[in-house]
């Protein structure tokens, strides 16, 4: 018995919380997997990295109706991590698993297409003035002009959320990129929601019920008293979320 | 064409009923031609404190169905002559609420008078929404006390989304009115102050009605406080609300502001 471990290390175990597309299948499968052929042709890439829930409350088919969409999915790559509103007995090892306690959040615009470079090749130019059609890379953001109220839910994982006013406590933000407040923030804030963990979050009055970056979360119990009230920003350092005030 | 008001609140028992009938009667007693509707169908409340609990024949559900027509289900004020009472139902719920009913009945009461005021149940259900739905202005009452502030939070959301004038990309005009307020229990901490109460909903203040037995005294001989008793403090603040309603602009005064040198040394007493 001399063999002693020398570094006993803990396995850490994590909460994190992520957002997840939740395609809906409908009945015929063969009719909506061709829509589902259509947007992903029209939009290369739509489906990857992001992890997506399969969701069949309602859908009255069995196990293996479940098995061959699962593997239909697969076969065009789009994974999918878990399974919702589907009974126990369509699930088995072999199949994701099931999730539940989904929250919904806002919809996700499937993507325009590019527009067919031939087409547009092929078009006769009749302004003799050519307009340079130059795509400047943008940073998309959203802007809010009015309160956020107790009960409403804004959710942008493009990017930035700027809000000109409040954030009541009962409300929630959910941004890809960070967020501003130009009020006080008393409500839920979660930036860098799409694992962007240099987004930050700003505010006038720091009163926040939670706050979260890339999936690191604190509530108001944990923060520092001290910030309480104040205008403050709060970022990410490795795995900390590190808040402090400003100006 | 009248102007169509909604008296709403998220938490039920902070005063929507006897707001409404308060001012109802305040505006009526300057000869304009008022009408108050209860839209708590299930629940009906606003015909007792109005004291016509015994002339209700028909009601709105009986209109919006179409067993009667609009004026035999009026009631008119025994004391104010151009007020008027649309009693609820309370034997039916409220899904006999239509929204095309709804629209039909607001719509002709708009036409007959100078302001209707709908008096909505508490929540964020059918009915009140349908209550809200036509509105022109919203008066939405409030207690100082945190679960009221935040559920009228919430109805302020709705109101910005849920009524006509939302949807038509115009704002609904909004007015907090706040009601029990107690001066000595709010400097003592066991209530919000005034300035909190603004500070977390901003929307402006249109009143703010003390604490006191008078709106419980009136309420049970079946008046409205501002006909009870026209120079009680409640009355008198409902009055004020009442001008601010109509355009004034006159500065709202905090009661309790000029407090005795004893009430002082209680209030701190009990903190």
């Amino acid at each position: 018995m001399t063999d002693v471990l020398t570094q006993p290390r803990p396995i850490r175990l994590k909460g994190r919380s992520f957002l997840a597309l939740a395609l809906t299948p409908e009945l015929p499968f063969a009719d909506w997997l061709r829509r589902l052929d259509d947007l992903a042709a029209r939009s290369a890439g739509f489906f990857l990295r992001r992890p997506v829930v399969l969701d069949v409350e309602g859908l009255d088919i069995d196990r293996a109706e479940l098995r061959e969409l699962v593997d239909q999915l697969n076969a065009r790559n789009v994974r999918v991590m878990g399974i919702e509103g589907a009974r126990s007995s369509l699930l088995g090892p072999d199949m994701p698993p099931a999730m539940t306690d989904g929250r919904p959040a806002g919809d996700i615009e499937a993507p325009e297409g590019e527009p067919a470079a031939p087409a547009q090749a092929a078009r006769p130019v009749a302004d003799p003035a050519p307009v340079a059609a130059v795509p400047v890379p943008t940073t998309p953001s959203l802007v809010v002009s009015r309160p956020v109220r107790s009960g409403q839910s804004i959710f942008f994982p493009e990017g930035d959320v700027t809000i000109i006013g409040s954030v009541a406590s009962g409300a929630e933000i959910v941004a890809g990129g960070s967020i501003h407040v130009y009020g006080p923030l008393r409500g839920r804030a979660m930036a860098g929601s799409t694992g962007n963990a240099a987004a930050r979050i700003f505010c006038r009055k720091l009163e926040a019920e939670l706050i979260a970056i890339d999936g690191f979360y604190k509530t108001a119990d944990d923060m520092e008293p001290e910030l309480r009230g104040k205008p403050g920003q709060v970022w990410l350092e490795g795995e900390t979320i590190k808040a402090a005030t400003l100006g | 064409m009248g102007k169509v008001i909604v008296v709403t609140s998220g938490k039920g028992g902070v005063g929507k009923t006897t707001s409404s009938a308060a001012l109802g009667a305040a505006l009526a007693q300057n000869g304009e031609k008022v009408v108050v509707v209860d839209f708590d169908v299930g629940l009906r409340n606003l015909d007792l404190v109005m004291g016509a609990e015994r002339r209700v024949v028909y009601d709105l559900v009986n209109v919006i169905q179409g067993e009667a027509k609009l004026t035999q289900a009026l009631i008119r004020d025994k004391r104010v002559e151009t007020l008027y009472l649309l009693p609820a139902s309370q034997t039916r719920d409220k899904d006999n609420l239509t929204p095309e009913g709804v629209e039909k009945v607001i719509a002709a009461l708009k036409n007959a008078f100078d302001w209707v005021i709908c008096d909505s149940p508490a929540g964020i259900e059918r009915g009140a929404t349908l209550a809200m739905r036509h509105a022109d202005v919203a008066i939405v009452v409030t207690n100082p006390e945190v679960s009221s502030v935040r559920d009228s939070d919430r109805i302020i959301g709705l109101l910005d989304s849920k009524t006509l004038k939302a949807e038509n990309g115009e704002r609904i005009e909004k007015h907090l009115l706040l009601t029990r307020y107690d001066a000595v229990r709010a400097e003592r901490g066991d209530m919000l102050k005034v300035d909190d109460v603004l500070e977390i909903l901003s929307i402006p203040l249109l009143g703010i009605i003390p604490e006191s037995m008078d709106v419980l005294r009136a309420s049970n001989v079946g008046a409205p406080v501002t006909l009870a008793d026209g120079r009680s403090a409640p009355a008198l603040a409902y009055f004020e609300a009442t001008r601010r309603l109509k355009g004034e602009d006159l500065p709202v005064t905090v009661p309790g502001d000029k407090r005795s040198f004893l009430g002082k040394i209680f209030g701190r007493k009990a903190a």
